[in-house]
């Protein structure tokens, strides 16, 4: 199947990432001259906190650091006095668990959406397992920033509250609480932020489905006829591969919302 | 029980002086109404959308100040992960809609930076260009907005009339007035209509004249000045705690703008612009930082306009858009402050994942503690000189 010589490069690609999904680190290592920022950053980590660090990746220029959790919270105070990182950009979760697609419409597996891998890899400085807390802090003296990332557990998540140290932190956990489930211990008062009180569920956890697409389907997979020679809209569908995903993508084109017309231009 | 019993009297030996006070504070307990919840919102003109406070008053003070948020919670998080990335842009369009186009920049940006593909030079120029707009046109209806809250009712006519001049240019190159989806993964839809960069020079000169109107009318206004000096002070190192950003919390003093000291990105480095700072951290300085930044942006603009690099608009890129695994992020100064995307992919047509850090969001989060003690009039200029925008605050 890995056959790079087909007109589809776009397939090709696809192939490969998904080849080297299983591997560990897709990222590659900073070894090509590490920007000196960051070797500082993690010298001071390192003294403050030794035996912390799990792994830190260098990603596009933003500098990745994966700790214990049990480090979370001593970090938020060493990221604001050591680390002089006086600014907290946000606190977030990601939920490295594929969306599911195999039970189709009728799970909420939605058959319109970009096809995602459906084995679980995980990014930037890897994670133990399907949830991460990460947060982004930055020094407004030194012009420098690091993301950091926690793994928590999939069952309990739960992980310190930044909020002594970053009193920011308050609605970005308690944002991050309503829509992961993840529960920061020392929080103040972890109630919603965004949802209605007593909101069941997690939204942005990947098995939560998108409900307005169960209750409706995306109209454009309804409106688009198959030309002729393609095969018709709902045989694409039913097709789970990622080969169908073309076809699914170029239904989905003319479909967009507000009307741009991306798929009609070509 | 020994807590619920009266005072006992007290001795007829005081003073009269004393016995005076002592009535006086004996009535200030039977005047004390106790606390009073009020709804500030969330129909309020001074939250410009549907924000909700919860105050708790002791008569005209604020004992504590809880927002409530939410009411235009759209997902768009979630809404991402279910979107190619060429239609996400259409989403995040809406979340800061008054300055859209600087939305899609980052998040166009983040896109680029994992497909390894960069704009060509004149597309990131035009982009710059684009983005200055869009604070200009933003800062200009705060500048007359601000009055209004103060309760001076011809600024704010001031500010929509200049900020449509401004509103006229991007829908010229755009198309758009609020929505301009402009933005390609690789470039930009169109090149600038003919006639465009000369029209622009014209209304960048009435900018300035308006930047100087704005300072006769309202910072220089004694009411004005009553009303926001002193009020609503942030001191620097507690915004930057609470995450806020941009010209609020460089009016706090804090030196420091993305453009000039952030990972580099447009045409920024290239430019020469001073970064306005306050001492301050009040109502005040939130106001003259803003203004002192429309009359930056007004001098990039025509920088860039004088050095408007020839070329194409968009780089080659594939015409199915699929970006490689990896994550990337992206932060930007947006008008209304610090502006990022954290974008993971997985190699799909959309994105895995988007974490989208908006600027009001953080600047509002700051509020339960600015507003305790403040009078309840004073709320209302301090919500207006933070300058939020529900839709970013809510996404």
């Amino acid at each position: 199947m890995p056959d790079d010589e087909t007109p589809e490069a776009n397939e090709g690609e696809e192939v490969a990432a998904e080849a080297s999904a299983p591997t560990d680190s897709p990222e590659p290592e900073p070894e090509p001259e590490p920007d000196p920022r960051h070797v500082e950053l993690l010298a001071r980590l390192e003294r403050a906190l030794p035996d912390a660090v799990i792994e830190h990746a260098d990603v596009y220029g933003d500098l990745v650091i994966r700790v214990t959790n049990e480090s979370w919270g001593p970090l938020a105070g060493v990221a604001r006095t050591e680390l002089e990182c006086d600014f907290l950009s946000f606190v977030s979760a990601i939920d490295w668990s594929p969306a599911p697609r195999e039970g189709g419409d009728d799970a909420g597996g939605d058959t319109s959406s970009p096809v995602q891998p459906t084995e679980m890899t995980f990014g930037a400085a890897g994670s133990a397992g399907r949830f991460q807390v990460f947060a982004h802090v930055q020094s407004t003296a030194k012009h420098w920033g690091v993301t950091f990332k926690v793994d928590v557990d999939d069952a309990q998540p739960l992980v310190a509250s930044w909020v002594p140290v970053y009193p920011g932190a308050d609605w970005h956990e308690r944002e991050t609480w309503e829509m992961f489930g993840v529960r920061f211990d020392g929080h103040p008062s972890l109630r919603q932020l965004y949802l209605p009180a007593g909101f069941e569920g997690h939204p942005l956890r990947k098995d939560f489905p998108l409900l307005a697409r169960s209750v409706k389907p995306w109209p454009g997979l309804v409106d688009v006829e198959a030309m002729p020679e393609e095969p018709s809209a709902s045989e694409a569908t039913q097709a789970q591969e990622p080969s169908a995903s073309e076809a699914t993508q170029a239904e989905e084109s003319p479909a967009e919302p507000a009307g741009i017309t991306e798929g009609g231009d070509e | 029980m020994s807590t619920t019993e009266m005072p006992s009297a007290p001795d007829f030996e005081l003073e009269r002086s004393a016995m005076r006070h002592l009535a006086d504070a004996q009535i200030n307990v039977e005047l004390d109404t106790g606390d009073m919840i009020l709804n500030l919102g969330p129909q309020h003109p001074a939250t410009h959308g549907t924000l909700r406070l919860v105050v708790r008053l002791d008569g005209e003070r604020v004992l504590a100040a809880d927002p409530v948020i939410g009411y235009m919670h759209r997902g768009y998080e979630k809404l991402t992960e279910f979107r190619t990335y060429p239609q996400v842009t259409t989403l995040i369009n809406r979340i800061d809609w008054l300055s859209s186009f600087a939305n899609e920049v980052p998040f166009v940006h983040a896109a680029e930076t994992l497909m390894e593909v960069a704009a060509p030079p004149r597309a990131q120029a035009i982009r710059t260009i684009l983005t200055e707009l869009s604070r200009i046109s933003t800062f200009i209806l705060f500048l007359g907005e601000m009055g209004l809250q103060v309760g001076a009712l011809t600024p704010a006519f001031y500010g929509f009339r200049d900020r449509e001049h401004v509103l006229n240019l991007i829908e010229g190159a755009t198309g758009g007035r609020f929505h301009p989806n402009f933005n390609r993964i690789g470039g930009l839809k169109d090149d600038l209509p003919w006639g465009w960069v000369s029209e622009t020079r014209q209304v960048m000169r009435m900018m300035l004249d308006s930047c100087d109107q704005f300072e006769d009318l309202v910072a220089g206004n004694e009411i004005f000045l009553q009303r926001t000096k002193g009020i609503g002070v942030i001191p620097g190192e507690i915004g930057a705690a609470y995450g806020v950003s941009g010209s609020n919390l460089r009016a706090s003093g804090v030196d420091w703008d993305l453009r000039r000291d952030g990972p580099p990105y447009l045409s920024y480095p290239e430019l020469d612009f001073k970064v306005w700072t306050h001492p301050d951290g009040d109502s005040f300085s939130r106001y003259w930082v803003r203004l002192q930044e429309t009359r930056e942006s007004v001098r990039m603009v025509l920088q860039l306009l004088d050095g408007l690099p020839a070329g194409p608009v968009m780089a080659k890129v594939p015409r199915i858009i699929k970006v490689p695994e990896g994550e990337a992020w992206v932060e930007v100064e947006n008008p209304l402050g610090q502006m990022g995307y954290y974008v993971i992919s997985k190699g799909a047509t959309g994105p895995f994942r988007v974490k989208i850090r908006s600027a009001s969001f953080s600047n509002v989060s700051i509020l339960p503690w600015l507003l305790r003690g403040v009078y309840v009039p004073d709320v209302v200029t301090i919500l207006a000189s933070l300058y939020f925008i529900l839709g970013d605050i809510d996404r």
